[in-house]
């Protein structure tokens, strides 16, 4: 078999996208347009407090004075946010109280999605917290959980259930200032996850969340809070497929983590929103903004993620490093093909004393693909004997595919420690043909390396998420080497 | 029946052609040494035997354990028997050499119908093998040839050639850049694999090397031909008198 670029080329664009499929349910969808007038049938329909309200009004006044940025390396036409819906449910919402009673047409999705709830239910213990388009549709496992405190829900319902906790923190670390796509997520966002830990719980499970936009023409606009008190560990994964659509589809969530003193938080994502067709045409837009302060002396938040899918990948998942001794943590595979672009990297803060950061970041580009990585160390002047140790390697496997760097390191304390690495290269033909010479064919060498070259990261994914995403990896990129 | 029969064989890369109508017959059990100037084609033709696709084969036709091995692609040839030990092995960062002989081992196993060998098997096959050519542990469970010394990436060849069995082994160059330390031990680690089924084509430029993997042939690759056979005694007459003599005695052939 022939391993020269273009038939690789057209092996790989032929692969089909898995998840190109829709459910038929009837669905509860907003008309076209941002407006007040939007915002408050959001609210309403929501059945949310005044203060919520007037939260997310305050967000809308915002962003309809701010720009959109353009400094990122990535072209795109805008959206026409004033042609997105912001709103649709599934019609028959439902309180379950096992999984049998799920409307079976939901059931057969997540099926085809691989979540098998009742095999996860037997036999990994995970609580798994099922999004479909905005609203969240099973929570299992939720007694398990509450007897010992733990809070892990749908964020519409920790309005209902736990505003003072939510009110305490949303906003706290993203503010509805920080950016654009911050601001329209805080005015429009519907659902999303809620977690929080009390003092001293190690959560048992790991928490899921799948997330899936279904209607074209919809915005997905989350909006997760995960809270660890005072000396407890959690670990939440994030997993999300998205259909076949022609028209973009503008995915803008914010996450915030909040981790207080001696407490951990380990935050997964695996990542394949439908990419775009091999000619550029449709995909994702994966607008996202995520930050986690170590609030407290001696806290730790380590965010790993997979990213295989979405048109345009735009996320930089940070660390503000406020207490002493805290650590933050960012380990990324980045996949980018055909036409796919990416600008996704990390900021790692440090404020407090003896603070430590670790950024590993892993780019493969294929196609015609651009991926870029952009990262900030930031070293404030009272981060006394602070350390971050840096590595961004990029990974070619074509000759049409682009992969860039932007590291951005301030330091401000002279006692800090800042080491920087980065590496590109190649899959080269030797490499392939060592492995066709030992009996491995073509399809096998390049997964086996592609692993290989980002099994730094995977290991830091909890196990199911990382059988996915070696899966992932290898389907994204075969027959690309060219 | 002939373990490897090459008729004629013709290739190029590039628009050069590098090999210009070489024959040689391998019977099974049998060591065959090739020799030859710099640029003879004996990287060339080790290339072609294994499927490299950057050379085009424009004439002649080569039977490997009786079935056409031109018409099988590079994976199907080493899955048929063939093994092919790098002058240069290439590093393979984030693989280990166990994860990687382990899908070798697999895929050949599979190719012949036999059932995939258990972990336990698999790792007692690993501790046997390594042996032979004395690789400790360690570098079993390392990425594939990354930091290995020059001696350990040619010992990491015998010791993959021996757990993947093959019928027919070609050496290309395996002596280059040994010490007399690391020549002994692979030399001895290949003689431990010979056995009356299975060939070895052993390219070399060396003499030395063919003291102790010692051959039952020795061919002369000269412009992409075998001009001369002969026994060890013809390695020993290069060793001494250099190549000279030889291309002269083709000059004159052709003029």
């Amino acid at each position: 078999m022939a391993y020269n670029g273009d038939e690789l080329l057209d092996n790989i664009t032929s692969k089909e996208y898995e998840f190109g499929f829709t459910t038929n349910i009837e669905s509860d969808k907003a008309p076209a347009g941002l407006n007040e007038d939007i915002i408050r049938m959001i609210s309403a329909k929501k059945e949310e407090p005044e203060w919520l309200l007037t939260w997310r009004l305050e967000a809308f006044s915002i962003w309809k004075k701010m720009t959109e940025p353009e400094w990122a390396h990535v072209s795109y036409v805008k959206p026409d946010f004033q042609a997105i819906s912001y709103y649709s449910a599934p019609k028959k919402k439902q309180t379950l109280n096992s999984i049998d009673e799920l409307d079976p047409e939901l059931r057969k999705t997540m099926d085809k999605l691989g979540i098998s709830l009742e095999e996860q239910k037997r036999l990994h213990g995970v609580a798994v917290d099922f999004v479909m388009d905005s609203v969240s549709v099973a929570t299992s496992f939720k007694e398990k959980l509450g007897e010992l405190g733990i809070i892990f829900c749908s964020m519409s319902d920790a309005i209902k259930e736990h505003p003072e906790l939510v009110r305490k923190y949303l906003g706290t670390i993203v503010p509805r200032t920080d950016n654009f796509y911050a601001a329209l997520n805080s005015a429009v966002f519907t659902d999303g996850s809620f977690c929080y830990i009390p003092k001293g719980v190690k959560c048992p499970m790991e928490l899921s969340t799948y997330f899936r936009i279904n209607e074209g023409g919809t915005g997905q606009f989350e909006r997760t809070l995960v809270v660890a008190d005072e000396g407890s560990f959690v670990s939440y994964l994030e997993g999300c497929t998205a259909p076949q659509r022609d028209e973009n589809q503008l995915h803008a969530a914010v996450v915030e983590l909040i981790a207080h003193q001696n407490a951990e938080i380990k935050y997964s994502t695996v990542q394949n929103w439908y990419p775009g067709d091999k000619e550029g045409k449709g995909g994702v837009f994966n607008f996202v903004t995520k930050r986690g302060m170590c609030e407290g002396d001696h806290s730790k938040i380590s965010w790993t993620q997979v990213e295989t899918g979405s048109a345009i990948t735009w996320k930089y998942p940070s660390c503000i490093l406020k207490g002493d001794h805290s650590i933050g943590e960012f380990y990324s595979v980045a996949v980018t093909n055909n036409y796919q672009q990416a600008d996704t990297g990390t900021k790692m803060v440090h404020i407090g004393r003896n603070t430590k950061s670790t950024i590993i970041s892993k780019g493969i580009s294929a196609g015609k693909s651009q991926n870029s990585y952009r990262g900030l160390v930031q070293i404030n002047k009272g981060a006394e004997n602070s350390r971050n140790f840096s590595q961004c390697d990029s990974l070619l496997m074509s000759d049409r595919c682009g992969a860039h760097t932007f590291p951005y390191i301030e330091v401000k304390n002279k006692s800090s420690k800042v080491e920087h690495e980065a590496t590109t290269s190649k899959i080269g033909e030797d490499q392939i043909f060592y492995c066709l010479q030992r009996g491995l064919d073509e399809e096998q060498a390049i997964s086996m390396i592609v692993n290989g070259y980002a099994k730094e990261v995977l290991n830091k994914l909890p196990m199911e998420f990382a059988v996915e995403a070696q899966k992932l990896l290898a389907i994204s990129l075969e027959g690309s080497v060219g | 029946m002939q373990m490897l029969s090459i008729k004629n064989l013709q290739a190029k890369i590039e628009d050069k052609e590098i090999l210009k109508g070489l024959s040689l017959e391998v019977k099974p059990g049998e060591v065959h040494a090739i020799m030859g100037p710099n640029g003879s084609g004996k990287s060339t033709l080790a290339s072609v035997l294994a499927g490299r696709e950057e050379y085009e084969v424009t004439g002649g036709s080569v039977s490997f354990d009786g079935k056409d091995l031109l018409d099988m692609p590079a994976e199907v040839r080493a899955r048929e028997g063939l093994f092919l030990a790098f002058q240069y092995p290439v590093e393979i960062p984030g693989v280990s050499n166990m994860n990687f002989l382990k899908a070798a081992v697999g895929e050949i196993r599979k190719h012949h119908g036999k059932d995939q060998l258990t972990a336990k098997d698999f790792l007692k096959l690993v501790k046997e093998k390594s042996a032979l050519v004395e690789l400790d542990g360690q570098l079993a469970n390392r990425a594939v040839n990354e930091g290995f010394s020059g001696g350990e990436k040619k010992r990491n060849e015998i010791f993959q050639m021996a757990m993947l069995e093959p019928k027919m082994a070609i050496l290309d160059e395996t002596d280059s850049g040994l010490d007399i330390d690391a020549l002994r031990i692979v030399a001895n680690g290949v003689n431990a694999l010979r056995s009356p089924e299975r060939s070895f084509l052993v390219i070399t430029h060396y003499q030395r090397l063919l003291d102790y993997i010692v051959p039952d042939f020795v061919h002369v690759l000269y412009k992409g031909r075998i001009v001369k056979s002969g026994t060890k005694e013809l390695a020993l007459e290069l060793e001494e008198k250099g190549y000279d003599w030889i291309k002269e005695e083709v000059e004159t052939a052709n003029a």
